[in-house]
């Protein structure tokens, strides 16, 4: 395996490329009671359309989140959730629009249990009864979905943003898409997504990187194939779809997300600079210790939960700041004038400093979460970058830069914002 | 890990976990003071205005440039129902000494801010500032509001106030929103006063410091606190039986998509010497977790669900049971719910069950090592229940457990309440073709 070293922030990180494409990391943390593991498949809600020997497959919404729900299901007749939960771990997986990741957290048993983790997820075993059986389940995960504004409010900013990319479908699907789901498409998705060159393990843990590797070596036996083709339709212009959405729904106050897409860096190198340079210029913007933020909680229009974020999803870049607020609108018009401000004027070099230092400890922070740390492996990996090299790229970060991208990204005629209203309020339904 | 507990000042406990395993630090600060109706709304706001300004740092962009400085260091102010005990004051997370590029020293720094934040807050004519007040007072009252919009945690709260209407452990961390729109700033600052002289506090650290920097960084950050009688006549009111001889039933409607079902039960008599190891055990054979009976025959065998699970809560002898449902399935469910329970007091659970559930308890708490906020919970609450043992200590006791202890505990459980949140009328759309 190849060894990174990082004596600054006291991590190493260990990597290695399987001749069938599966890429490993792992970063140790000696001393630490619990090891987290991470298998996770380059494929999300969001690739629905892909070629199959050729020819092109279009698959309903859900179809990324049914399959992992029915990964689980072992031949054997055995649960695999429970099995590894009888081993003295805690497993669970999910499923984003980029990405399904299976993973468990364990204090005892960790060579075993990997060995678990990475048989159930190479195992495909459906039958047309299971399927049946998980409708039902996966209905009522659906039905909590509609029920949560958190969600609502989300999809309906990625409806706005996105016209053809499938973004704009809810990862779970819907009742009636996931309806439509045999386990046919099952097995189609599991062969083109679930090879080991569309995949990654990501570990960390009090571990010894090289017995993850022969585990890995031993567990995965399939051969080297193609990386999948993934159709997510036309190219998506840098403008919205529409401006405005509201709904209402029994929320307290208005929740609301206001976004804007922007072209992602396809490179690795590039794309972790392009992350670094936003992520930084909407921290020191939009932080809840940036004067922005301090501002309009003193004024009674942003609460506790506003945040701002970026996400990477099949070829898509969106970035987004959400919370809630007695008036969007008036969040809307300020967030314009902040972009408006920061276009003409560049941060101020005090603010820039504050930022950058607070952004480094908070990335210092995130080091101790296990769960978090393998997820971002697992999406560098995809990437093609090196996850703890973000800390010498965000120390690099010019004002400059920063400035060029919130010019760019979130010029007035990009934003789109998405609300749910308190039901009763005037439902003022969509703008094109 | 080696924890040192110390009376720094009268009424004061320092607990110090000295550790160079994490990159992150934790300090946190909690008053303690009963949980009731009069004082509730008083106790929700004061941490929630102390942290609007300082003498030094006079208000939000100010304090956040001097956090942003301590390298992005968080002071997060808190409120925290144990039982029926109420412990206000602050958390903070910040980067170990080792990772600041500058070689700066953090902890003396981040314990003078929280001491400034609880100690020397704005105020003109001795009073809290007016204006701070009201805007926080607003700001309570929108999160008391929000509680309705995660279903799942509003209805576990409503079936929380139906069952417990008797007691205070009815009383949200938050209070109500006629209690907080109540409150003067004039009052307030009285009973900030007098909080502050007579609450017991417990101060917890977790980092790489030695006890005794932790005591002098504390001990400076602290010495304008005016101490008074201190008052330890705190605790939690454990109700055996339930309310009625039959379980009361209480439903809600709202325009939701899924029913959420939430069925409460008193411990009973198995709180009079609690054996908190079986009753984790317990919890986790029946609802706490993918092995549990709740999850393998509600969810996965019978498909009525997508969540079912329980929880005990140690401090108040009660377990919760929630689940979210199809809404003409609820008759089912709760009797499926029921069942099970009798099960796991009849002793019909198998070994591997048991030692499923054993080696789950048992993992969950060993990894509470690798948190120092978990850790500061976790021995938060044993210091209200007068406990003296680390997760390791409880783990060992776990291992154990045998399935007569588990029946022992379960023996006494006893539903009392049942809480419904269903749909109108028009939204009901059952799937039963699923």
């Amino acid at each position: 395996m190849q060894i990174f070293d990082y004596p600054s922030i006291g991590e190493s990180i260990h990597t290695a490329t399987l001749a069938n494409g599966l890429t490993i990391s792992v970063i140790p943390k000696p001393g630490y009671t619990s090891s987290f593991a991470l298998f996770a498949t380059n494929y999300g809600g969001a690739d629905r359309n892909f070629k199959l020997d050729g020819e092109l497959i279009s698959t309903p919404a859900g179809v990324a989140h049914f399959l992992e729900h029915k990964m689980f299901d072992m031949p054997e007749g055995d649960n695999a959730l429970s099995v590894l939960a009888a081993n003295g771990s805690q497993p669970n997986a999910f499923t984003s629009s980029a990405m399904t990741a299976y993973y468990f957290e364990s204090t005892n048993s960790f060579y075993e249990n990997l060995e678990i983790l990475l048989k159930f997820v190479s195992t495909a075993y459906f039958t047309p009864e299971s399927v049946q059986k998980e409708q039902g389940i996966i209905a009522q995960e659906i039905r909590m979905i509609e029920d949560n504004p958190d969600y609502v409010v989300y999809d309906e900013l990625l409806r706005s943003l996105y016209a053809y990319n499938p973004m704009r479908d809810t990862v779970a699907g819907t009742v009636e898409s996931i309806a439509q789901i045999t386990d046919k498409t099952l097995y189609d998705c599991h062969k083109v997504f679930y090879s080991p060159s569309n995949m990654t393990l990501c570990v960390v843990g009090d571990v010894d990187p090289l017995r993850v590797e022969t585990i890995a070596k031993e567990m995965i036996t399939s051969g080297k194939t193609e990386k999948p083709e993934r159709d997510y339709g036309e190219a998506e212009g840098v403008l919205p779809v529409r401006t405005r959405f509201s709904r209402c729904m029994e929320v307290s106050a208005p929740q609301f997300i206001i976004g804007a897409k922007e072209i992602p860096e396809k490179d690795g190198a590039a794309q972790l600079r392009q992350k670094m340079i936003g992520g930084l210029a909407l921290h020191a913007m939009f932080s809840q210790s940036s004067p922005f933020y301090t501002r309009l909680y003193a004024q009674g229009l942003l609460s506790t939960d506003f945040s701002a974020d970026m996400d990477y999803a099949a070829g898509t870049l969106s970035i987004m700041l959400g919370g809630e607020s007695r008036d969007p609108e008036k969040v809307f018009q300020q967030v314009c004038l902040e972009t408006e401000k920061v276009k003409n004027e560049g941060f101020d070099p005090y603010l820039w400093a504050r930022a950058k230092k607070s952004a480094y400890g908070s990335k210092i922070r995130s080091l101790s979460s296990f769960a978090g740390l393998c997820i971002s492996m697992a999406e560098s990996n995809f990437a093609g970058y090196n996850p703890l090299d973000s800390f010498e790229v965000l120390d690099a970060v010019t004002a400059q830069q920063a400035q060029d991208f919130i010019a760019k990204a979130l010029a007035p005629e990009r934003l789109a914002m998405s609300v749910i209203n308190p039901s009763g309020r005037e439902d003022v339904g969509e703008d094109a | 890990m080696n924890i040192s507990r110390k009376e720094i000042i009268p009424g004061i406990w320092l607990s110090c976990l000295r550790t160079d395993k994490f990159k992150s630090n934790c300090l946190s600060v909690s008053l303690l003071t009963q949980l009731n109706k009069e004082t509730i709304s008083k106790n929700a706001l004061i941490t929630r205005v102390l942290s609007r300004g300082t003498t030094m740092h006079p208000d939000m962009e100010s304090l956040a440039a001097a956090l942003d400085e301590l390298y992005g260091a968080k002071i997060i102010p808190n409120v925290r129902k144990k039982g029926e005990i109420l412990c206000l004051g602050f958390y903070s997370g910040f980067i170990d000494d080792r990772f600041t590029p500058d070689k700066s020293q953090l902890l003396e720094s981040v314990a003078a801010l929280i001491g400034e934040m609880l100690l020397s807050p704005v105020t003109r004519g001795g009073l809290l500032n007016k204006d701070y007040v009201e805007s926080e007072k607003e700001k309570l009252i929108d999160d008391i509001r929000a509680q309705i919009n995660d279903k799942r945690g509003y209805s576990m709260h409503r079936l929380i106030q139906e069952m417990c209407v008797y007691e205070d452990y009815a009383i949200d961390d938050m209070g109500s929103e006629d209690g907080a729109s109540n409150v003067g700033y004039i009052e307030l600052t009285h009973y900030y006063k007098e909080l502050l002289s007579k609450s017991p506090i417990e101060i917890f650290y977790c980092g790489s410091a030695d006890p005794k920097r932790v005591e002098a960084a504390l001990a400076e950050a602290l010495m304008a606190l005016p101490r008074g009688e201190i008052d330890y006549e705190i605790g939690t009111d454990i109700r055996m039986n339930p309310v009625e001889d039959e379980p009361r039933f209480f439903t809600e409607q709202l325009a939701v998509a899924q029913g959420k079902l939430v069925m409460g039960f008193r411990l009973g008599e198995a709180m009079e010497e609690p054996d908190f190891a079986a009753l984790r055990v317990l919890n986790c054979i029946f609802g706490g977790g993918v092995t549990s009976k709740l999850f393998m025959n509600v969810r996965e065998k019978l498909s009525l669900c997508y969540y079912a699970s329980s929880a005990i809560d140690r401090l108040k002898g009660v377990m919760i049971v929630s689940s979210g449902i199809e809404f003409d399935k609820v008759d089912v469910v709760r009797e499926e719910i029921l069942k099970n329970l009798d099960d796991v007091k009849d002793g019909n659970f198998t070994e591997d069950e048991l030692a499923s559930a054993k080696s789950s308890v048992v993992s969950d708490l060993v990894s509470l090592l690798d948190s120092p906020s978990a850790l500061e919970e976790f021995y938060l609450s044993q210091t209200l229940m007068g406990l003296e043992y680390g997760p390791e200590e409880l783990a060992d006791l776990c291992r154990q457990v045998t399935s007569g202890d588990v029946i022992k505990a379960a023996k006494t459980i006893e539903l009392d309440a049942v809480y419904f949140l269903r749909g109108n009328g028009e939204e009901e759309n059952s799937d039963a073709d699923f």
